[in-house]
This record gives C-alpha cells, sequence and structure tokens, in this order.
C-alpha cells in the first residue's frame, strides 16, 4: 500500500516538475517513451533463485536506480525486462501492452551491457549504425539519415572526431558513451544500464553520471540504471529501487531511501550506520546491561536492533542512559571526525561522527545517545 | 656523469644480471643445437630429399611427370575431394561450435568427445568403417547396388572418409575461441534489433573469421594428403579413384622415381604453403585464435 501510494506522489512529483525541464528538451533526440510494469517476476536458475516476485512500476522517462550488493539479482532483472532471458513466472508489461510474447528485438530496448559488448571489429561510426543497418528494408533509413542521426548522437556523447576509431583504440570512458550511443540509435522506448560506470575509474565515474544525467534530460528516455555504488543511485536517480537477495527492500525518492529505510537492510546499505542488538521491553530498550533513554513506546518487545548514523548521535557526559564504550579508532574526515567505539559489554562496535577539534583520544571512555535511530525487530 | 651515461645506465642492465628464467649460455647452446638438428634430420632433411629426387634428371623430366593423364587425373581427384570436405567440414565445424559454444544441452560432453573421434581412431579404422557400411559387402551393400549407387571403391567413398578424417579440424579451432567470446556480442546485436542470421554474419563471424581461417587451412592440408582413410575405400584404380597420395605410393612402387618425387613436391609446397600462411596468420592475428600461436 505504501509502496504504490508512493509511486503515485513520485510520479506526480515529476510530473510536476516536467516543466522545468522541458525547454532543455533536444527535439532531434526526443522519443516516444514508455512506462514498464514488472509483475511479480521470478527467476531461478536451477536451484539458484535469483529473483522472487518482483513487482515495479517504472513511470514513463523516469531515471530509475536499481541498487543492492552483487548477486542480489539487478542484472537478472534487466535482462528480464529486456526479453534477454525469460521468468520463470511474472511477466513484463510495455506501456498497457504484455511484453511476454514479444522477442527481444520486438522489445525495441536499449541495452548497454556492463562491458560494453562493442562490436571490436567495427569502428566507432559502425557500431553506433548498426542498430539502423539491420533494419529490414522497408524501415531501414537512408545512408544519408544513418550517417546524420549517428553524428547527432556522437555529437550528444561528446566524441565528435572519433568515429573512424575502433573499440580498441578508445579509453574505458570512451567506450562507455559509445555504447550509449549505440543503444540509443535504435529510439529504444526504454533505456537499461548495466552498472554503466562500473569498470571506469573515479574522477570518470563521476564525469559522467553528472553526463548521464544531462542526456537523460535532454532526450526523456525512460531510464533504469543499476549500479551497486549507493552514492551513484541517491545522487541521480529519480527514484532508487534497493535490491537485496532477488527482492526489493525499498523503492523511493533519495531523501526517502536516506532519511527513512524501510528495512534493517536499507539502513544498513544505504549510507554509514550502526547497528546494535537491543531488547525492548515495555517501551524501553536495553543495551546488554543498560537501559537506554530511548522511547520505544509502541514497539513490540522482544530483541531488536537499533540503528543510527553516525552524524546523529551527540556526546552525552555523565547522563544516566547513554550509551558507553571505548573509542578504538579515530578517522579524520574534512571537518568532522569519525570515531571507531566499541559499546556495551559485549563490545558492540559502531561508529560517530563528532567536530574535529573534540579532545576524545584514542581508549578514552565515551558516553553518547542517538538523536535519531530505528528499531527493527530482530529474530532469535 | 653527463647526461649520456644517466640515460645509458637507466636503460642498461648491470653486466652481472642475468633474467631469472635464462639459462646459463653453454645449456641453452646446447638445447638449441638439439632442436635444430631434430628438426634438420626429421623434417628438412627429407623435404629437400623430396626436390632433390624430383629434379634429379632436370627440370624438363620434372614437368613431364604432369604431362600424363593419370597423374592429372590423380591432381584433379584431389582438389576435387578437397573442394567438397573442406567447406563440407567448414559448415559442420560452424554448425557444432556455435552449437556447444552459444548453448547448453544433454550429451554436450559427448558430442565434444565425438568430434575428437576422428584424432583418436586410426585412419585405416575408418576407411574399413565405411567398407562395412557401404561396401558390396556391407549392411548396406545390397540396398545401395540394387539403387546403382557405389560408394566404395569410387569417389562419394574417398570424399566421406576424407571428411570423416578432417571434421575435427575447424569445430576445433572454433570451440574455445567462441567460447571464451562467450554469447554478449550477440546478445547485444539482437537486443538493437538484428535477426539471427544478421548477427551470426555481422558479429559472430568476423569474430572468429581468423580463427575460421587457420581451421579451414589446416583441414585442407590435411583433406589433401590424407592417405590411409582413402587407401582402404578408394581400390586404387588408376585415373578414376587415385588420389595424389594414392598415386605416390603407386608410382613409386613402379620404380618411377622421379614422377614419385615431382608429385610428392606438390604436396610438400602445398605443405609450405600452409606452414607460412598459418605463422602469418599466427604473428598477426594471435590474440584472435584460440589458445593464442601454437
Ligand atoms: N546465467 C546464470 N547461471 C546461473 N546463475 C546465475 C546466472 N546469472 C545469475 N545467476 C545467479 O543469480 C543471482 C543474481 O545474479 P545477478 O542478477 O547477476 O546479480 P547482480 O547483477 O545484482 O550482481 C546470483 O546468485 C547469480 O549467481
Ligand atoms: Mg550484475
Amino acid at each position: 500500500m505504501t509502496a504504490l501510494a508512493q509511486f503515485r506522489r513520485d510520479t506526480d512529483y515529476i510530473e510536476a516538475n516536467l516543466s522545468l525541464v522541458a525547454p532543455f528538451v533536444d527535439e532531434r533526440l526526443r522519443v516516444k517513451t514508455m512506462n514498464v510494469t514488472v509483475e511479480n517476476l521470478t527467476k531461478a536458475f536451477g536451484a539458484t533463485p535469483a529473483l522472487h516476485g518482483v513487482s515495479l512500476e517504472i513511470a514513463s522517462g523516469e531515471l530509475i536506480a536499481l541498487v543492492g550488493p552483487s548477486g542480489s539479482g539487478k542484472t537478472t532483472l534487466l535482462r528480464l525486462i529486456a526479453g534477454l532471458d525469460f521468468p520463470n513466472s511474472g511477466r513484463v508489461l510495455f506501456g498497457a501492452e504484455d511484453a511476454s510474447s514479444k522477442s527481444v528485438q520486438e522489445r525495441n530496448v536499449g541495452f548497454v551491457f556492463q562491458n560494453y559488448a562493442l562490436f571490436k571489429h567495427m569502428s566507432v561510426f559502425e557500431n553506433i549504425a548498426f542498430g539502423l543497418r539491420v533494419r529490414p528494408r522497408a524501415t531501414r533509413p537512408s545512408e544519408a539519415s544513418i550517417r546524420q542521426r549517428v553524428m547527432t548522437l556522437l555529437d550528444l556523447v561528446q566524441l565528435n572526431g572519433l568515429e573512424k576509431r575502433f573499440p580498441g583504440q578508445l579509453s574505458g570512458g570512451q567506450r562507455q558513451r559509445v555504447a550509449f550511443a549505440r543503444a540509443l540509435a535504435i529510439e529504444p522506448g526504454v533505456l537499461l544500464l548495466d552498472e554503466p560506470f562500473g569498470a571506469l575509474d573515479a574522477k570518470v565515474r563521476k564525469e559522467l553520471r553528472r553526463w548521464l544525467r544531462e542526456i537523460h534530460d535532454r532526450t526523456g528516455h525512460t531510464t533504469v540504471f543499476v549500479t551497486h555504488d549507493q552514492e551513484e543511485a541517491l545522487e541521480l536517480a529519480d527514484r532508487v529501487v534497493v535490491m537485496s537477495q532477488g527482492r526489493i527492500e525499498q523503492v523511493g525518492s533519495a531523501d526517502d531511501i536516506y532519511d527513512n529505510p524501510a528495512t534493517p537492510f536499507v539502513f544498513d546499505f544505504i549510507g554509514d550506520s550502526s547497528a546494535l542488538p537491543v531488547i525492548v521491553d515495555k517501551g524501553s530498550i536495553a543495551l546488554d546491561d543498560r537501559i537506554l533513554s530511548i522511547d520505544a513506546k509502541g514497539h513490540a518487545d522482544g530483541p531488536a536492533t537499533l540503528f543510527f548514523r553516525p552524524n546523529h548521535v551527540r556526546l552525552a557526559g555523565q547522563e544516566s542512559g547513554s550509551i558507553v564504550g571505548t573509542v578504538t579508532g579515530s578517522r579524520r574526515h574534512g571537518d568532522i571526525r569519525r570515531l571507531e567505539l566499541e559499546v556495551g559489554l559485549a563490545r558492540h562496535r559502531c561508529e560517530i561522527d563528532v567536530p574535529a577539534d573534540s579532545d576524545v583520544s584514542r581508549n578514552g571512555r565515551v558516553a553518547i545517545k542517538p538523536t535519531d535511530w530505528r528499531l527493527f525487530p530482530r529474530d532469535s | 656523469m653527463s647526461e649520456q651515461t644517466l640515460a645509458a645506465s637507466a636503460t642498461m642492465p648491470p653486466e652481472t644480471w642475468r633474467a631469472p628464467t635464462a639459462e646459463v649460455s653453454v645449456v641453452r647452446l646446447v638445447l638449441i643445437g638439439v632442436a635444430v638438428l631434430f628438426i634438420g634430420v626429421f623434417l628438412g632433411f627429407p623435404l629437400l630429399v623430396v626436390f632433390f629426387e624430383a629434379f634429379l634428371n632436370g627440370v624438363a623430366k620434372y614437368f613431364e611427370t604432369f604431362a600424363d593423364s593419370d597423374t592429372q587425373h590423380a591432381i584433379l581427384l584431389t582438389l576435387l575431394v578437397a573442394a567438397i570436405a573442406v567447406p563440407a567440414n567448414l559448415i559442420f565445424g560452424v554448425a557444432a561450435a556455435w552449437a556447444i559454444a552459444k548453448y547448453d544441452f544433454r550429451g554436450k560432453a559427448l558430442l565434444i568427445t565425438l568430434i575428437d573421434l576422428p584424432f583418436s581412431v586410426s585412419p585405416v579404422i575408418a576407411g574399413l568403417i565405411y567398407v562395412i557400411m557401404f561396401g558390396a559387402q556391407g549392411y548396406l551393400g545390397d540396398w545401395l547396388k540394387a539403387h546403382h549407387i557405389q560408394i566404395i571403391f569410387a569417389i562419394p567413398g574417398i570424399v566421406l572418409a576424407t571428411i570423416f578424417v578432417t571434421f575435427p579440424f575447424v569445430a576445433r579451432e572454433l570451440i574455445p575461441l567462441m567460447e571464451e567470446q562467450g554469447t554478449q556480442d550477440e546478445e547485444a546485436a539482437i537486443s538493437l534489433g538484428a535477426s539471427g542470421w544478421q548477427t551470426f554474419r555481422r558479429v559472430t563471424l568476423p569474430n572468429v573469421k581468423w580463427g575460421l581461417m587457420y581451421g579451414v587451412l589446416l583441414c585442407n592440408a590435411r583433406a589433401m594428403g590424407e592417405f590411409g582413410a582413402v587407401a582402404v575405400v578408394s581400390g586404387h584404380i588408376r585415373g578414376l579413384t587415385n588420389t595424389m597420395p594414392l598415386h605416390i605410393e603407386i608410382l613409386y612402387n613402379d620404380y618411377q622415381w622421379v614422377a614419385a618425387f615431382a608429385v610428392a613436391s606438390l604436396l610438400a609446397l602445398l605443405a609450405l604453403v600452409t606452414l607460412i600462411v598459418k605463422t602469418l596468420l599466427e604473428w598477426r592475428f594471435s590474440d584472435e585464435l584460440a589458445n593464442g600461436p601454437r
């Protein structure tokens, strides 16, 4: 129920803001985009399950990120949408149309592979032109308009002048952009990118990230991109889909995901956080032998995990009900200092941020209080 | 120190330095000597003898050999057999390699083993199997006779035996190459709208073309040079079912040594050309051949 409401809210938001983007849209590149619906997709490779009933609504023109650890099923989901693989159950809809019976070719999906899969015996030009050249004669553009389209795309991906090069003569970032232009050439209804920046170094990644956002805003493709880098997902996407072990953990805007993680996994995976095993008993929380002054009214009794972010903690001095521990490490991050602590009897590890000039020394004792936190029930 | 000596000392290793894998010079010389001697005695010398014997009675006598109609027929037959067997194995090899490398199916391991069979079976046995199958006394002998089809002691038998002996070459070359390349390029092509055939012609084939040429080259050399299997099924009918290798044997047994060596020189030449083209391919495209240069 919340996911759907969330989705409605997000699409409203996007539609309301579309006018902001509109003036920059490049009409030559503007395409008919589609919304995509994924219904209850299940996929297993032999005995290995890869997806457990995944459902997702992707709005037309949206830039959406699939993020999750390696092996969580992101690539599998993308391949099922593209039709490169078939689901064991469930279906994919393009617009209102069931795509189950459609071949890969008929789906008209632009797919950018993790390692680009450029045709290494073809020049950059021919790589980008490929999707146009293989069209049936009736719909194949003339040589002149193929040329024009390839040049427009080269311009878009900022590779003018490199059309005669071969993939082997390009840098990683340039190959990435060729793969991108090649996928755009067929005017896809949906663009699917599998770890588009995965193989690039940090600096190029950052550049291409901004570049992808700009291109998306200019062309307006419905775009799904996969990443294992949560920072990339939060920075780039209209909406973020967090996946773990073949399931969707949460769908929402970057703010939503970061501020209101729906599950322990999301809290742990997105952003920095500490997790302490606690016991909830009639509205109060106990860490090992200490009762914490954290109000847990409304939470069910029993074992739970207390999550908080390093920057949502304050030093507590002598107050009662604080979390007490020993500093085991300290790293400087710009204006703040991140402390590693061992807290409680069982020496649970956690991290907190303090001002860089705080006089806490290694092995010193500190007492802390989370100012913002979440409590999730824990099994056993 | 001047700039020059600085630069020199930067690039030159100290005199006492030795690459960890380099042997001391005596050992190295002995090893190289043994290898060269071995190749010289067992390969180079016989090759020289072939050409020496072929031209023993002069250039005119050499070319006289090729005026003989039986010899001409043997050469043409060999070319014909290769012209059928090599394309057949090209198609089979590409199809088998495609199936093995790009799909998963039951019995895949068995198929791979079977492809290697001609390498492990004696060619004579291969020939005998065809005789037992298609010969006059064979399993299908009566049926073939009733339909006036002659396979054994005729050209079809020679072609079949040659195909059998040479079919691993193309497939063996392509399977590891295609397996290594995976299916990603094909998936990319299909996602861009290419049909199966377009994908094959525009993406798969160019990706393996040098490996394919390499396999065809070896296949052709073997097809033209095959003796054992062909000897069993051909019946040695002069001017009818004699290929070059069989013809050489007959000439030799007839004491027509110059003629025998003259025809042999053609096969030797084929071997040399094959070797040169193979080396060129390996030198130029080693990274696009299976397992690199051999
Ligand atoms: N072709 C395949 N054969 C067998 N198992 C696969 C195959 N593709 C993916 N898997 C398995 O499915 C799960 C999800 O994989 P994948 O979708 O590639 O994850 P991600 O892209 O998130 O890293 C993993 O456990 C992986 O081992
Ligand atoms: Mg993946």
